[in-house]
């Protein structure tokens, strides 16, 4: 078949089973804007490049597909640039495919002309500026390849006007994939893989830190039949929420700068730390040299430049934690360590996340009362502060990619179109996305996608007047002097119904579920507008650089 | 520790880019870089020389490897190999210097490429050592310019870097 490079890009992805494209068209996209007009694929249009971007990745991170999202040159590939950073730190797979100048062009500072690969060559896992269309559909074939398997991660493909246009035969299903410079090992070391469970057999204190690569691995279940076979305590770095069910007796919830009390103590105390899928983040370990020190340390993951990284360990085991684990759990022995157990019970019991609920409507109490009244399945989608940490430790997380947060870059902005992403991979379930105020002024254009498309998402906006995370290290740190973090009180009820959303605005506590049941029944995109406490902190913390069981606040 | 570090690469546009956006944006210091083809078609060889302990250098070689571009990854700091620099070194020489300049030549079996009345320039080859030590010889005499490839190394037989 012979076909222009445009129709090539829109034919390969149906071959990609892609379903739904989030982007902005331009000039130099227009020809493939042209072959997506009557493909059948769903296009979804942002009112923003990093709009389309966080919406190609909370699609991902919904749904475990690759996400999808189109910009043109220039200003719209810069502007898909956060959106591309943040799925690179949270290893997400999309693919975003921006319209380049002609090749004749390029070098010529030509009419928005940018160097995209250039710019986005550290944030992408791979990119491809394609100068044949004869390479065209090899190279997509491999950027989805590239995407969703190993560690996935964004990668980009940048195509210059007159590769669109341009002709070359198409047989997408002969092209075999084989990259000589990029092999996953997958399987795990078997020898190593002995090691570990040798360990595990042997330990007194053991203790799993599952991370955000158990819920990329899709190997909850086999997490679950480990713990549960040798009653080890699990504790999960931020990205790994929802790996494993919190309302189980050895779930010690997350761990880290704002962990729970019992997952920083186990982590501390153990003897051995069987960490998965995990990268020891800052924002895990605190002071690393201190971190779980009394430990002998065995690390599963699919990246070797993982392993010594942060962390240095004993048993490395590289490879997919699914497969790994399936194959650990059979030379792990059915054990209890009873002592273990009973001080990780009592450190749950006597440090339960509390916080003082007032006449006021405390921001707690807000992620409280939607955890006891949404369905099973309901996503969680979080913008960053705060509202971000309160939404990880006042919610019940029980479900793998239930809980969909921008933890490596950290956007503020993410969660607002991530929610709309979600929601069009998930349309089963009630997406819900926790703003404060701050975050959703940075993307809040998305609400005219969500009423445009009518997606039915749900914004809870912990309005608390402040850009509150800042403001608490402010607070906490810089003796009050509240430097640029006190915020103009914004109604957002009547910026949705500006929109042609709901709007609603709740002041007192006994509005709360009222109003959230109205903006859960209404048919198309809600926001409800929370005004909170202004001055509540996040407790727990452990204070940046300190060992993660120096722990302020809370109880 | 010095490592020297061989890296067989897919020879396309952008890749050195990428291999120093990698050593730029990780904060590992390159001491020389050195590219060029290998016995493969469409396979370049790079010759990297990098200052670090054995974790940096363990987080080089597997950050490298990353790369979707690049091939395969030795430290080959520790093998018996053969490394070897190339130096054009532009030295001041009238008729009252010549003749101890080329001596010097000929000691380190270095040639001259070019004669002109008031300089020479020389070409030489072979570890770094040897050329500095012929450039310390050279410096009194007027170095006006020197232009230096960097290294490249290879393992000795029969071991290979495929
Ligand atoms: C305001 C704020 C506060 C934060 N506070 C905390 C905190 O208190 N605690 C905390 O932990 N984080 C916190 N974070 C998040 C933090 O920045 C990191 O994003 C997070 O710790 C990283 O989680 P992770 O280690 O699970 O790695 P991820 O970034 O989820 O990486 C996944 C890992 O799994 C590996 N992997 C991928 N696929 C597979 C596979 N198939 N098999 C095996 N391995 C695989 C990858 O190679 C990688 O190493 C915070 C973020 C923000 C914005
Ligand atoms: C794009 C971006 N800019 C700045 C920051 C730094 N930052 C981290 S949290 C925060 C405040 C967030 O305010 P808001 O969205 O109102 O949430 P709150 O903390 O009040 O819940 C800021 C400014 C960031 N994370 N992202």
């Amino acid at each position: 078949m012979r076909l222009t490079g445009a129709q090539i890009v829109i034919e390969a992805l149906k071959h990609e089973g892609v379903d739904v494209i989030f982007g902005i068209p331009g000039g130099a996209i227009i020809d493939v804007y042209d072959a997506l007009y009557d493909s059948g694929i769903r296009h979804i249009l942002a009112h923003h490049e990093q709009g389309a971007a966080h919406m190609a990745d909370g699609y991902a991170r919904a749904t475990g597909r690759v996400g999808v999202c189109f910009a043109t040159s220039g200003p719209g590939a810069t502007n898909l640039t956060t959106g591309i950073a943040n799925a690179y730190m949270d290893s997400i797979p999309i693919v975003a495919i921006t319209g380049q100048v002609a090749t004749h062009l390029i070098g010529k500072d030509a009419f928005q002309e940018a160097d995209t690969t250039g710019i986005t060559s550290p944030i992408t896992k791979h990119n491809y500026l394609v100068k044949d269309v004869n390479e065209l559909a090899r190279i997509i074939k491999e950027a989805f390849y590239i995407a969703r398997t190993g560690r996935p991660g964004p990668v980009l493909i940048d195509i210059p006007k007159n590769i669109q246009t341009a002709t070359a035969d198409f047989d997408y299903s002969s092209i075999e994939i084989d990259i000589r410079g990029y092999k996953p090992s997958i399987t795990g070391h078997i020898r190593q893989i002995k090691e570990a469970a040798r360990l595990i057999n042997d330990a007194k204190k053991p203790c799993i830190l599952a991370g955000g690569g158990v819920i990329t691995a899709g190997a909850s279940e086999e997490l679950f039949k480990l713990a549960t076979k040798a009653n080890i305590p699990v504790a999960t770095t931020f990205m790994g929420i929802g790996s494993f069910p919190q309302d189980h007796p050895l779930s010690l919830k997350s761990a880290g700068m704002h962990g729970n009390y019992a997952a920083n103590y186990a982590l501390m105390e153990c003897d051995l730390l069987i960490a998965i899928g995990c990268r020891f983040s800052d924002r895990t370990t605190g002071k690393v040299s201190s971190f779980a020190s009394k430990a002998k340390k065995i690390h599963i993951d699919i990246d070797p430049a993982e392993i010594n990284k942060n962390v240095i360990v004993d048993v490395p085991i590289v490879g997919d934690a699914k497969i790994i684990l399936k194959a650990l759990i059979e030379y792990v022995q059915e054990k209890r360590e009873e002592e273990w157990l009973s001080y990780i019970m009592e450190l749950k019991a006597t440090h339960p996340l509390t916080y003082a609920d007032g006449p006021t409507i405390k921001p707690q109490f807000v992620i409280e009362k939607l955890c006891e009244i949404v369905p099973d399945n309901t996503i969680i989608v979080t913008e960053v502060g705060q509202n971000q940490m309160w939404s990880a430790l006042f919610f019940t997380h029980k479900k793998p990619r239930h809980f969909i947060s921008s933890g490596g870059l950290g956007t503020m902005g993410f969660g607002f179109p991530a929610s709309i992403g979600a929601k069009v991979g998930r349309p089963d379930a009630l997406v819900i996305d926790i703003a404060g105020d701050g975050s959703f002024l940075m993307n809040i254009q998305e609400l005219a996608t969500a009423v445009e498309n009518n997606i039915p998402i749900k914004v809870v906006v912990i309005n608390n007047r402040a850009l509150g995370m800042v403001r608490q290290w402010q607070e906490l740190f810089y003796k009050r002097r509240y430097s640029a973090t006190i915020l103009k009180e914004v109604n957002f009820a009547e910026i949705a119904k500006a929109f042609g959303a709901k709007g609603i605005r709740v002041t007192e506590k006994e509005g709360l579920v009222p109003a959230l049941y109205s903006a859960f029944e209404y048919p198309g995109p809600a926001v409800v507008d929370v005004v909170v406490e202004q001055e509540e902190n996040v407790v727990p913390m452990v204070p940046p650089g300190a060992p993660i069981d120096q722990i302020i606040g809370g109880k | 520790m010095r490592h020297t570090i061989a890296v067989l690469v897919e020879n396309k546009s952008g890749v050195l880019a990428r291999i120093s956006n990698l050593f730029r944006r990780r904060g590992y210091n390159i001491e020389s870089i050195t590219v060029g083809k290998s016995e493969r078609e469409g396979i370049a060889r790079i010759t990297l020389e990098v200052d670090g302990d054995e974790l940096v250098i363990e987080q080089v070689t597997k950050q490298l490897n990353k790369l979707i571009d690049v091939i395969k990854v030795s430290d080959i700091t520790h093998d018996e190999m053969i490394e070897r620099e190339l130096m054009l070194i532009k030295v001041s020489a009238d008729a009252s210097t010549r003749s101890e300049i080329l001596q010097i030549v000929d000691i380190f079996r270095a040639s001259v490429v070019d004669v002109s009345p008031k300089a020479l320039v020389i070409e030489i080859t072979g570890d770094r050592d040897k050329l500095e030590a012929f450039e310390t010889l050279l410096r009194p005499f007027g170095i006006k310019e020197i232009a230096c490839t960097g290294k490249v190394a290879m393992v000795r037989h029969p071991k290979e870097i495929k």
